[in-house]
């Protein structure tokens, strides 16, 4: 288990006060100013040693993200933008660092901005988080108060801006793009790429887009060392992270762990093991509603890590666990899914749009097994005609559940349609 | 729909403004969200929706075409174009609460309200709407009144909170089988070190 | 230059250039829906995926990516057919499918890929989507459950016509284009249903007529403005059922005004389809001969200074040069072709041209417009000023009414104040104008058309000398008419050079000096004053010159003949007959030539084609089809002091202008819906 002096999130479940006061006892804001006049390239290249893969489902590494943004202005300002927008299923871990931790995550937009040559920041929060909003504007309130941040930050000579922005329910703007668009006040709709925001986001200026996760990290790994988080988890899988368990385990919470832990490990030591014994188990969604479910056998030795989900035929996502019993209608809890991308297309383009509706319908039927064997080849056809068509990665989140689900569980979907054809004879 | 005039007010106006604050000069229409939000908090009593007459003030304030407002009013599941109840009851049906009950805890809510699910009750005092994620799943099942999110819920506990909101009582937003935050049930087994071990010896809220 | 390999073809490129564009310059063509050429790219119909190496496995929407040197693009691999396979299907699982009463039929992107790349049966088993109906207002129909949610027309009517009024609201399957009910409050709103690829956007008017296959498809000129906006007109049998654009593009480039499009309903209402004598004080019907002969009998013992003639502003310049001839053999040179009254002369064809030519408004980097709303006098031009203005290259002011142009101007002030201030050189907008590479102004007949006109040319000729407007290879020195035959008729010299213009026409009937006045189609002057004259009228609708008339003869629709027309660029173009004239009504240089023998002046020509090539043997310029010869430049206007009134906008309701388009049901209907609604809710003084 990892220990306790190696955990970022020393206040995760909000015993303590998130107050500047207590953070700074905890340790943030400590001596920010001699990281910072260590220098913009510094902060970039110890990130970007770290291993820190961004935190909000593409794994993208943090660090070259940061590279990418221009080194000289040609007169326009460059955005940090934060992605508070969480709404992946499964998915609650911003929400506790924004509660209960918002200074780590306030200087860390700091640290990013010295690291990316941004002056101004946006945190971009879903709606839902009413509370959550609240603290963070009372934490940047005593940040803005303390100088920690606004001209001359921490006196160090770095000027640095940083805002709230509230959104108001629409999973899409998770997607950088479509968050950048709600930023300008448009519906949350993704834009084509290129350009990338690295070259044009937010008001046309360079902008890059992080996870909540990935900036409060980043205080951690510059203080303590690219080495150190580089100690945990496997080679190109660094660092420590947080879980977020849900579904069937007895004690569902969120928890900060190595990368790389097996996810047995994770479920029986955190999480009280899976409700009715590890036998019980019928399924897991890895990481957060987008990536395809993987079975009890894959289960039983996978690393919770980039790579080794990925080379199980799902992914680490967001770390969002969800897993599931053998009480569960698999098909049911799928289609649920399959209901989500419908309900959060934007309606852009065209796959997306009547894809996500057709495969609903169709799992809807699924799940009485009112349908044909022939069916489910052609649902599976309709997840392909979308994945890799869509102009986000909205599509291919639609479409992977799916896919997942028959990959796994056919003879399930096939004893669905038999029984109700059986049942109407 | 014919409310001849809105105006944002008090602590809605400065609150508008606070947010155009924000955003450079020339991008005001960054601040139409909040607007929104605020438009519908300030006619809480009305309905808790964006009227009519709102959008053009929105629309007048932010310099923005009418149809863009509605076009980001209409896009986002916060934004009520129609009236709903005192307590707007949002229930995660999304498979992580599902799979913990989420179901049940509908079923609970219409057969004690008396309502559907996209339904406001008779008194106007509540609204069910089924929502998707809402990002507590540690803490499932779940539902969100107005701001508040009630966590760990069952279908006991659940009722009992409607019965409370109706009975105009305040109930504590959170978890209702005393979890603090997202730690495990009983109390966390990690983060028990030190001045700020997250345990219940150490611990102060 | 960069090079890539389409489907293993070489080919060179220009930096810039997108995917789909190098495709098609390679030959290989490209499916889309959503993607077109004037409007920004939306890259959201997925139907132009293309597969490209290097890259990432999945295709790529080629609308939407830069060209790459070296790239490999592949438009016809399996992978692209399977792609477009599924996104085909997909635009059409929620389609109702209802080619048969659907009028987009047989001229649908949707039908015709669907031929290409559909499976021709359907897996789709459960229920389609419905779409509440939509209102859009008299001019566009709309069946919104065949909408594809490619965002055309809100992309038209955001970036080329510059109103808010369309949007694409909620998301997801419900995503719906809206007006909120109402009318698209643009001159140019039409232009959505020639983009809309389905037929979610149809014109109403036009509704349920006619299939395209049935129709036959004359291409002619437009002469509802002085743009002449190249159109083609839709017919079947002699009935004109639709007015669609053509590409020009130093023209109408593919746009064209609603009034253009819709106002052919006209064309069969009020017609005067037989001669007619006022016998009594009432006009009552009669034969050829017997309006001849009336008309024989009112010229028989005049003195040309006695005969007058008027032609109207959408004659051909054929009719205009028969009926010079005609008055000529009279002895009389009181003809003119200004019924508005403008101060302007023909002595150099540069004071009356729009010289910089409607394209070149691309080049300008200022603009100064004075006494005109070009918005209403000539949307084609306006939306060419937005375009330019779009690009952040083009500062405008404005002299006149201040309006809403669709761009952003420098309010400089309502009258020849403030046009004095810039001849002398003063004020800040000067300097834009001096500083500009290509400065242009444009003036309009607000500014001529008024007793000073000929001070207020002269003090705008100034501005342009002033300014640097004229130089060897740029003439930045505009009129903008609105008449389609005005730089027709002053070509030709329908104007007195020393005989009498309209207004001292009008006052010579007033005081008994003129008796003999020749209305040719010209119904927008003074008919009260004609009381004391007898009054020919030659014209194909009943309005305001059939009115005053003592004889009536009834003349061809622009729509029914053969004829020149000169646009304020000086462009000449000829249209063609797509229709008949109905009942007894002829041709009108027809008319002229049958008159004139009946009048013992028997014209010297015996068809149109003599016509014609006599007028181009004295004006060789008018056989110069398509193109533009450019005015001669010199000294022009009257120096002198101008009156202090604002210059007024000679059009109260861009929708009906002209005999046709008062007599159109469709143009009733937008006035109601868009002129008195928006006067209403904003409140703007007229």
């Amino acid at each position: 288990m990892l220990q306790d002096k190696d955990r970022m999130f020393t206040n995760l479940y909000g015993y303590h006060s998130w107050s500047l006061k207590d953070a700074m006892k905890r340790g943030a804001w400590d001596n920010t100013k001699a990281l910072i006049e260590k220098g913009r390239d510094w902060i970039c290249e110890e990130v970007k040693s770290s291993g820190l893969r961004g935190r909000g489902g593409a794994g993208f590494p943090t660090g070259l993200k940061w590279s990418f943004m221009p080194k000289e202005s040609d007169g326009r300002p460059s955005y940090l933008v934060v992605n508070a927008d969480e709404s992946e299923p499964g998915t609650c871990k911003d929400r506790e660092i924004m509660r209960n931790d918002p200074h780590i995550l306030i200087e860390g937009c700091l640290l990013a901005s010295v690291g990316m040559g941004a002056h101004a920041c946006y945190i971009y929060i879903r709606g839902e988080f009413v509370y959550e909003a609240q603290i963070l504007e009372a934490a940047i309130a005593e940040a803005y108060e303390a100088g920690l941040v606004g001209k001359n930050a921490c006196k160090s000579g770095y000027d640095f801006d940083i805002y709230l922005h509230r959104g108001a329910g629409a999973y899409i703007c998770g997607e950088e793009t479509a968050l950048i668009e709600s930023l300008e006040g448009k519906k949350g709709q993704p834009r084509l790429k290129p350009p990338f925001p690295a070259m044009s986001g937010l008001y046309g200026c360079p902008t890059t887009v992080n996870n909540v996760e990935s900036i409060a990290s980043a205080p951690a790994i510059l203080r303590r060392g690219a080495d150190w988080f580089k100690g945990f988890g496997r080679e190109n899988n660094h660092g420590t992270k947080l879980f977020c368990v849900s579904g069937h385990v007895n004690k569902p919470c969120n928890v900060e762990e190595a990368m790389s832990i097996p996810l047995k490990e994770l479920l029986e030591k955190h999480c009280g093991g899976v409700r009715g014994g590890w036998d019980n188990l019928l399924a897991v969604i890895p990481g957060g509603s987008s990536v395809p479910l993987i079975t009890k056998d894959v289960c039983d030795t996978v690393l919770m890590d980039y790579d080794d989900l990925k080379e199980n035929g799902t992914g680490l996502g967001t770390a969002a666990v969800i897993v599931m019993d053998k009480s569960t209608d698999i098909v049911a809890a799928i289609a649920r899914l399959s209901y989500f991308y419908k309900h959060e297309s934007c309606g852009q383009c065209t796959p997306c749009r009547e894809g996500t509706g057709w495969m609903w319908r169709m799992m809807q039927r699924m799940v009485v097994g009112k349908a044909t064997v022939e069916e489910i080849d052609m649902l599976w056809e309709v997840t392909k005609q979308i994945e890799g068509k869509t102009i986000c990665a909205l599509g291919d989140a639609a479409a992977w559940p799916i896919q997942g689900l028959i990959r796994n569980f056919r003879p399930e979907l096939e004893r669905r349609i038999l029984e109700a054809r059986k049942n109407a004879a | 729909m014919s409310e001849a005039q809105f105006k944002f007010e008090g602590e809605y106006l400065a609150e508008v403004e606070r947010a155009i604050a924000k955003y450079p000069k020339g991008r005001e229409q960054s601040a139409v969200l909040t607007a929104l939000d605020q438009a519908q908090r300030q006619n809480h009593a009305g309905g808790h929706y964006v009227t009519d007459a709102a959008i053009d003030e929105i629309s007048r304030m932010l310099d923005m075409p009418r149809i863009r407002v509605l076009e980001v009013a209409t896009f986002f599941t916060m934004i009520n174009l129609e009236p709903v109840g005192e307590f707007h009851i949002q229930l995660c049906g999304t498979t992580p609460c599902m799979l913990r009950g989420a179901q049940d805890i509908r079923a609970a809510i219409e057969k004690h309200l008396d309502i559907e699910n996209g339904e406001t009750t008779a008194d106007k005092k509540f609204t069910l709407t089924e929502v998707e994620c809402l990002g507590a799943c540690s803490n499932a099942p779940m539902i969100q009144v107005n701001d508040d999110f009630y966590e760990d819920l069952t279908p006991e506990k659940t009722t009992w909170l409607l019965d409370e909101l109706k009975a105009g009582r305040t109930v504590e937003p959170g978890s209702a089988i005393g979890r603090r935050c997202s730690e495990p049930e009983g109390g966390p087994i990690t983060l028990q070190e030190g001045e700020f071990a997250q345990n219940a010896e150490k611990g102060g809220k | 230059m960069p090079t890539c390999k389409v489907d293993g073809k070489e080919v060179e490129f220009e930096n810039g250039m997108t995917v789909l564009q190098v495709c098609e310059q390679a030959g290989a063509e490209i499916p889309r829906f959503c993607y077109h050429e004037r409007l920004s790219i939306a890259g959201n119909c997925r139907m132009c995926l293309v597969e490209v190496k290097p890259g990432p496995p999945k295709p790529a929407a080629s609308c939407a990516l830069p060209a790459g040197d070296g790239m490999e693009i592949f438009t016809d691999s399996e992978m692209v057919r399977s792609a477009r396979n599924g996104v085909m299907e997909f635009l059409l699982i929620n389609h109702p499918l209802d080619c048969p009463v659907c009028d987009q039929g047989g001229e649908c992107d949707l039908q015709d890929q669907a031929m290409i790349f559909g499976r021709g049966f359907s897996r789709f088993d459960e229920d389609k989507r419905a779409v509440k109906e939509k209102y859009m207002g008299p001019l566009i129909g709309t069946v919104m459950t065949r909408c594809i949610h490619c965002t055309r027309c809100v992309r038209f009517s955001t970036e080329v016509a510059g109103v808010t009024d369309m949007g694409l609201l909620n998301r997801g399957e419900h995503a719906e284009i809206s007006t909120l009910e109402k009318a698209v409050s643009s001159e140019l709103s039409g232009n959505v249903i020639d983009l809309c690829p389905v037929g979610a956007l149809t014109s109403k008017p036009y509704a349920f007529n006619a299939r395209p296959w049935e129709l036959k498809k004359t291409e002619s000129v437009d002469v509802m403005d002085a743009v002449g906006s190249n159109i083609r007109i839709d017919t079947r049998g002699n009935e004109v059922l639709r007015v669609l654009p053509r590409l020009n593009e130093d023209v109408n480039e593919e746009w064209i005004s609603d009034k253009t499009r819709f106002a052919v309903d006209g064309l069969r209402r009020q017609r005067l389809d037989r001669p007619y004598i006022r016998k009594d004080g009432k006009l009552t019907a009669a034969s050829w001969d017997e309006a001849f002969a009336a008309i024989a009998e009112a010229v028989k013992g005049k003195s040309g200074s006695e005969i007058a003639a008027v032609a109207g502003d959408q004659v051909d310049v054929e009719s205009m040069y028969a009926l010079k001839a005609l008055l000529a053999s009279l002895g009389s040179n009181n003809v003119d072709c200004r019924q508005d009254g403008a101060k302007i002369d023909n002595t150099h064809r540069g004071s009356y041209l729009f010289n910089s030519s409607i394209a070149g408004i691309e080049e300008a980097d200022a603009l100064l417009i004075v006494g005109t709303n070009p918005r209403w006098e000539a949307p084609i031009i306006n939306a060419r000023i937005r375009k330019q203005w779009l690009t952040g290259g083009l500062k405008v002011g404005l002299i006149g009414s201040n309006l809403d142009l669709t761009y952003d101007y420098d309010y400089l002030g309502a009258g020849p104040d403030s046009l004095k201030e810039l001849a002398a050189g003063k004020g800040d907008f000067f300097k834009v104008l001096k500083g500009a590479k290509n400065p242009m102004i444009i003036v309009g007949s607000g500014a001529i058309a008024r007793a000073d006109g000929a001070q207020v040319l002269a003090a705008a000729k100034a501005v342009a000398d002033k300014a640097g407007m004229v130089r060897d290879g740029w003439n930045g020195f505009n009129i903008l008419h609105r008449a389609a035959s005005r730089v027709g008729g002053l070509d030709i010299g329908f104007v007195p050079e020393k005989g009498q213009d309209v207004d001292s026409m009008l006052n010579g009937v007033v005081k008994g000096e003129v008796k003999v006045v020749y209305l040719l189609e010209a119904d927008e002057i003074d008919t009260s004053k004609l009381n004391n004259a007898f009054v020919v009228y030659q014209g194909h609708h009943g309005d305001k010159g059939a009115h005053a008339a003592d004889v009536i003869l009834p003349g061809a629709a622009y729509t029914e003949k053969s004829g020149t027309y000169v646009n304020t660029e000086g462009r000449v173009q000829v249209s063609r007959v797509a229709a008949f004239p109905p009942g007894e009504a002829k041709e009108d240089w027809a008319i002229l030539r049958a008159l004139s023998a009946k009048l013992e002046k028997t014209l010297p020509f015996d068809s149109l084609t003599d016509l014609r090539n006599k007028m181009r043997g004295e004006f060789p310029h008018l056989a110069e089809v398509d193109s533009v010869s450019a005015g001669n430049w010199g000294d022009f206007g009257v120096a002198g002091d101008m009156a202090p009134g604002a210059f007024e906008n000679p059009i109260e309701n861009f929708y009906m202008t002209c005999p046709i388009s008062r007599a159109s049901e469709t143009m009733a209907q937008c006035t109601q819906e868009v002129v008195l609604n928006v006067r209403e809710a904003t409140g703007t003084n007229a």
